[in-house]
């Protein structure tokens, strides 16, 4: 008499770096722990001891209040030591590389980097560097993996209980896609647990070259609401906007700014997200921000439940030595110039 | 893969559970309503709601079951191995000054009942907590001891004991594979 096979999903990336190579198995297992883990933060005791000796730094090169404290905190929940590492009070300040920061932290015996960087592929390029996990807390305009995870989970949390999986879900992403790396983790995530995903802009912050990718372009937010579950609200980043994207805020606020009109004619269960910080009155009125479709305090919550289990993950993988070999061979054949990476 | 123990033989054993946790003096002595039982994801869980559901009909009190995930609190959870993914805590109950038995299906080396009772202390200060398993095996390595067990069994260091249980599997029974894979912890090929 055979008793049948049990054969559970496991984990083996020591790293995350995006979410475009991760398969549809590898996102739902990040959800599934994150699920797992948001229990924690309900506790009297709100801590577990899965990480405990272990040591994290942040090493933010931009600014960051949400992600910053959300990647502390989780760490902190997994009962690991955390390092703040700031810019402005480090050597990086006097010309220091990224290679000789993050090899002198190594050297230190940290177990996880968490970086955040202007320059896109930094995180890349650190994680052939160094033999400890590397995880991208955004890099320039390219992937921000744990905030569209976040927004992941905070779809499939509120439309699981009404019997829709991801493959049953219209999303749209709206605003400005083309310098939004938390656009483009979502657009990846999504379209590998296959979900409809329209991007929504107007054409110069939305080009219709995205469409190659699997997904619907549209540069008219009106044609759009009726038929999606989630409006994704990016904020307008003028940070990173070299030259006029739009005639005037105004203008673009009429087009594509979320207001209660709009919210009107959506789907009486449409979920708005936004990852903020929000432009109040430009992309999203207060009205609809604070209202009741909007779940974006709950996106903060779940950040934490995310982090945490991207944490447990890869650095319990990362102590897995076959899969942390091949990046210590390929740190140890760098050029000089591979070796400096992006600044 | 043997069968050691089949489905009417575990239905029995668990019945039998149910009696002695019900006869037992500290147990006999409690409030009604103030049991609580928690299991050890996955077959303690299923363990603990089908003794539950027994000591419900037999007392016609009720009583609080819940899950409790151990994954983040196991002494090897850093090892070199791949992550598995935990399946997350379900306590909608407080334990403050309450009797709580704690269920597994097979008790081993009683690493995975000292992981079980740290995470069980981080919801509260129950007034005692029993531990109640299916198999009691040889091969303890921590100094734990089941209060409540169905069967005792000697078998090689190496190999396994399976338990399965419905709902979660299709039907009971107990299995003994003399040659386990070296695969995940807990798990049976």
């Amino acid at each position: 008499m055979n008793a049948p096979a049990s054969e559970p999903f496991l984990w083996k990336r020591p790293h995350l770096l995006g979410l475009e190579d991760l398969s549809s198995a590898e996102l739902l297992a990040i959800l599934d722990t994150a699920r797992a883990l948001k229990e924690v933060s309900t506790r009297s005791i709100k801590k577990v001891p899965a990480l405990r000796g272990k040591v994290v730094v942040n090493l933010f090169f931009e600014d960051s209040t949400r992600t910053r404290t959300s990647f502390r905190l989780a760490a902190q929940r997994m009962s690991a030591d955390v390092i703040d590492f700031s810019v402005s009070t480090s050597s990086v300040s006097k010309g220091e590389t990224l290679s000789d920061t993050a090899r002198n932290l190594e050297a230190m015996g940290v177990d996880a980097i968490v970086i955040r960087h202007r320059s896109s592929g930094a995180p890349h390029a650190l994680a052939r560097m160094v033999r400890c996990s590397v995880i991208n807390a955004g890099d320039g305009s390219h992937e921000h993996p744990t905030q569209g995870l976040l927004d992941l989970f905070t779809i499939r949390e509120t439309f699981e209980p009404r019997g829709k999986t991801f493959s049953d879900l219209h999303v749209a992403i709206v605003g400005d896609v083309a310098h939004s790396r938390v656009a483009r983790s979502n657009l990846w995530a999504l379209v590998h647990l296959g979900a409809k995903v329209t991007l929504v802009g107007p054409t110069t912050l939305c080009p219709d070259e995205f469409a190659r990718f699997g997904v619907k372009v549209s540069h008219s937010l009106d044609d759009v609401l009726p038929a999606v579950d989630v409006l994704n609200i990016l904020r307008v980043q003028f940070e990173r906007i070299a030259s006029a994207a739009f005639p005037s805020i105004r203008e673009y606020s009429r087009f594509f700014g979320l207001d209660e009109s709009r919210l009107r004619r959506c789907r009486p269960t449409v979920l708005v997200l936004h990852p903020g910080p929000m432009n109040r009155g430009l992309e999203i009125t207060t009205a609809v921000a604070d209202g009741p479709r909007s779940a974006i305090l709950q996106q903060v919550s779940n950040g934490l439940a995310v982090r945490m289990a991207v944490l447990y993950l890869c650095i319990g993988a990362g102590s897995f030595n076959a899969a942390t070999a091949p990046y210590l061979e390929k740190r140890l054949s760098l050029s000089d110039d591979e070796a400096r990476g992006p600044q | 893969m043997q069968c050691v123990l089949a489905a009417d033989d575990v239905r029995q054993i668990i019945s039998d559970l149910a009696d002695q946790i019900l006869v037992a003096p500290d147990i006999a002595a409690t409030a009604p309503g103030r049991l609580a039982l928690v299991g050890i994801r996955r077959r303690g869980e299923v363990l603990a709601q089908r003794v539950g559901t027994i000591l419900r009909e037999r007392t016609h009190t009720d009583v609080n079951v819940g899950a409790i995930d151990i994954t983040m609190y196991r002494d090897d959870v850093m090892g070199a191995r791949p992550m598995t993914i935990p399946m997350g805590t379900l306590m909608n109950f407080r334990i403050d000054d309450r009797p709580v038995v704690l269920f597994d299906d097979v008790l081993h080396t009683g690493r995975s009942v000292r992981a079980a009772l740290d995470s069980l202390v981080d919801f509260g200060r129950p007034r005692f907590i029993r531990l109640a398993v299916l198999i009691d095996r040889d091969g303890r390595e921590y100094p734990i001891r089941a209060d409540f067990f169905g069967r005792q069994m000697t078998v090689a260091p190496d190999s396994r004991i399976c338990v399965h249980l419905a709902p979660t599997d299709p039907h009971d029974a107990v299995y003994l594979d003399p040659h386990p894979d070296t695969g995940p912890r807990g798990v049976c090929r």
